[in-house]
């Protein structure tokens, strides 16, 4: 397959068989009796230019336009009154649009793959051998081409349930699909930058919403990394420490929180912290505190509460892995280092944490990313609360993630919720751009091809 | 005399491990024994100004099970069990074969698809949420458990990373040898690769089983006010809403101990895969 050049080529060195290919699609195969393969390309064809003819080129037109008749009620005067007029959706518009680009991108793979299909055919009888029957291609899908085979349904399910749905969202951002423009009542429209502008600079209690929230998002991210990091490390050398004994035990304990769902173990925690929780309760009947501790009420301490739950979840991953990397590390290392007179500190600062650093610096980037968008801690446990009366609709613990999500199901402002998201997206990139070039797994990964 | 002062010291800091250790097991547990004892709990409400339960009683389970009026635990609890088992066998079959191509195989677009996938997982999960309830709607699949196994499953393409670290330790002189004696990728890949493969299988298996019972968010949104076709997540997050709190919170916690038991003996039996299957890649590499 390898040998089959590009368009260019196949313009020069195709014969007429294979031109033909280009105006209808299969025909270099047809013509040399692969009809199978021939008559699917022609159906791929065919079937698309019935879609663009009856529905596509709205849709495009739609896609710019974003529909232009409002829904309402409009004076008809051959039957005397007002009729209601149903108007277009604009995210129906949208849908149809995004979707006919797709196709139309998929249709472009199809045609190129028909083009090359005919000149490889053609090289093939030129050099005399025999056009490859549908039942060869078939096999070959079990073999030098099983990729595509395995690939198919995978590529089917991202594009449909992770990339069609993105590229709406990214167009939605240069939208103004907010509460007040509402499909089917309203229409919404492209409006360039707008959103940008508004939350980074114009609109002073947007951008008075989302930077404070970065900060916060920013500062929750690095602690809520650390933290775990660092203690979960500190846990697994306890656990893995010479002659502690019942090492499965403490570490089945403390693996209970990552088997028990994140909604269960976060919302009986949030009940426990509450004012008239059991640990409130607990510290007052045992005469320590004569009032409730504000745990998830006072903006700092809900701030550091959150932190600290965070480390019950956080500690056992961090545990598991280290733990593995502890029991794959050779003793003679210890024992060189011990004859060499070196004392527990030593070892673990030139023996251990070196070992540990390597395999978990990749971790540590997902775990940071994942933090930055760390929804259920948050959500579950304080909801973003305690309120905030200069923010927009967000609380002072709110990550720009649990803000994105308060936007998208309580206030419908999609289009700001959608910048955010976009928002986050480039500081995440970027944060991981740094750190992935920096990490040897990284580098590492073609030594196994 | 040296050696009786090291053992001294020896013993003196395994005893403080040993007391940090319960103290963190006690803080670990302490949760989970809170809610097993208010799903025991006799008297009604959330919160009480005591800790142990003055009654306790097993009607708060019976209730959950056999009152079905409003809420309908068992209903909840076998969709959950459907949708988990078949997302559970799509998200296998799917991140399986994808790990495994491009692990084994070398084609053209593969670096360009890792590094597109590795972009993708950048975006925040819900900023999509809106949108795929659009598309699920445009085919006509919302509110029904079909469009739940599709949006667990669908993305599951692009989570190949641990699967695929563990192919790469599995030796290529065996694919090799295999293939002189005339075995095409298929038959390797089912034949050598995958019955290598059981802790990495049953580790991606496992996590696919276990997220729709714990995803409260999307399926929340697909499924809308249709408590008929709830799973056992978003159903027991209803109750602990304002409104709900105070008359379901028992039954709130004997629903969350139903579901967590299972499932947390399953992950302990299953937990030496599971460390397999995340430092597999990395620690044997």
């Amino acid at each position: 397959m390898k040998s089959t050049g590009n368009i260019y080529t196949i313009c020069k060195d195709g014969d007429f068989k294979t031109r033909l290919s280009f105006l209808i699609m299969g025909a270099g195969n047809l013509l040399r009796r692969q009809y199978i393969k021939g008559l699917l390309f022609l159906a791929a064809e065919a079937a698309y230019l019935f879609y663009m003819i009856s529905f596509g080129w709205s849709g495009l037109y739609d896609l710019v336009t974003l529909g232009t008749v409002q829904q309402g009620s409009v004076y008809d005067p051959s039957v005397g009154f007002n009729v209601t007029v149903t108007g277009d959706n604009s995210m129906l518009c949208m849908i149809y649009g995004v979707l006919t680009l797709l196709l139309t991108a998929c249709f472009l793979v199809i045609y190129y793959v028909n083009l090359k299909s005919a000149f490889y055919t053609q090289r093939l009888v030129e050099a005399g051998g025999r056009a490859p029957s549908f039942t060869d291609d078939l096999k070959q899908l079990l073999d030098q081409k099983f990729h595509m085979t395995m690939m198919t349904v995978p590529l089917l399910g991202i594009g449909a349930f992770t990339v069609l749905p993105l590229i709406f969202m990214i167009l939605i951002a240069f939208t103004n699909y907010d509460r007040s423009h509402q499909p089917p009542g309203n229409l919404f429209d492209w409006v360039g930058l707008q959103n940008f502008r508004s939350m980074l600079w114009e609109n002073d209690l947007l951008s008075g919403t989302f930077f404070p929230v970065l900060v916060w998002t920013l500062i929750w991210a690095v602690a809520a990394t650390v933290s775990c990091y660092l203690l979960g490390i500190a846990v697994a050398l306890l656990i893995n420490k010479q002659g502690i004994r019942f090492k499965p035990l403490w570490r089945t304990i403390l693996v209970l929180t990552i088997a028990i769902p994140q909604f269960i173990s976060l919302l009986v925690m949030r009940n426990m912290l509450n004012r008239f929780g059991p640990i409130n309760t607990l510290l007052q009947n045992a005469g320590l505190i004569d009032s409730a501790l504000p745990f998830l009420t006072d903006v700092t301490w809900a701030r550091v509460t959150v932190i600290v739950v965070n480390l019950w979840i956080g500690i056992p991953y961090t545990m598991l892995m280290t733990s593995g990397i502890l029991m794959n590390i050779p003793t003679d290392l210890y024992e060189a280092a011990r004859i060499d007179g070196a004392g527990p500190f030593k070892m673990f600062v030139k023996i251990t944490m070196p070992q540990i650093w390597f395999v978990t610096a990749p971790f540590m980037i997902t775990q940071f990313i994942g933090n930055i968008n760390n929804f259920n801690v948050i959500y579950l446990l304080t909801g973003g609360e305690p309120l905030a009366t200069d923010y927009y609709v967000a609380g002072k613990t709110d990550l720009l993630v649990t803000w994105l999500y308060k936007l998208t199901a309580d206030e419908k402002d999609y289009n700001l919720a959608s910048t955010i998201g976009i928002l986050v997206f480039i500081i995440s990139i970027v944060f991981s751009l740094i750190a992935y070039r920096r990490t040897s797994a990284y580098k590492k990964e073609e030594q196994f091809a | 005399m040296k050696t009786a002062s090291i053992k001294r010291r020896r013993r003196i800091s395994n005893t403080l491990a040993y007391i940090v250790l319960i103290v963190l097991s006690v803080v670990w547990v302490f949760p989970i024994f809170w809610v097993v004892l208010i799903s025991f709990r006799g008297e009604s409400g959330s919160f009480t100004d005591y800790f142990i339960p003055k009654s306790f009683t097993l009607d708060n389970y019976i209730n959950l099970l056999t009152d079905t009026s409003i809420f309908s635990y068992p209903t909840w609890f076998f969709n959950t069990l459907i949708v988990s088992v078949c997302a559970c066998l799509l998200t296998t079959l799917i991140t399986l074969s994808v790990a495994y191509v491009l692990s084994r195989m070398r084609f053209k677009l593969r670096r360009l698809y890792m590094n597109i996938a590795l972009v993708l997982g950048m975006f925040p999960a819900f900023m999509s949420m809106i949108a795929v309830y659009y598309v699920l709607k445009t085919i006509g699949l919302t509110q029904s458990l079909t469009a739940l196994v599709l949006v667990y499953s669908g993305a599951a393409g692009l989570s190949f990373y641990v699967a695929k670290g563990f192919f790469d330790t599995i030796p290529r002189s065996l694919d090799e040898a295999a293939r002189i004696d005339g075995a095409t990728n298929f038959q390797i890949f089912y034949k050598i690769t995958l019955p290598l493969s059981k802790p990495i299988i049953v580790y991606t298996a496992m996590t696919a089983f276990m997220a729709p019972w714990a995803d409260f968010i999307f399926a929340r949104v697909i499924m809308g006010d249709n408590y008929e076709k709830y799973t056992v997540a978003v159903g027991l997050y209803t109750m602990l809403s304002r409104e709900l709190i105070d008359q379901y919170f028992t039954q709130f916690a004997a629903g969350a101990v139903l579901i967590a038991v299972p499932i947390t003996l399953l992950f302990i039996i299953l937990q030496r895969f599971y460390v397999e299957g995340i430092t597999g890649g990395a620690v044997k590499g």
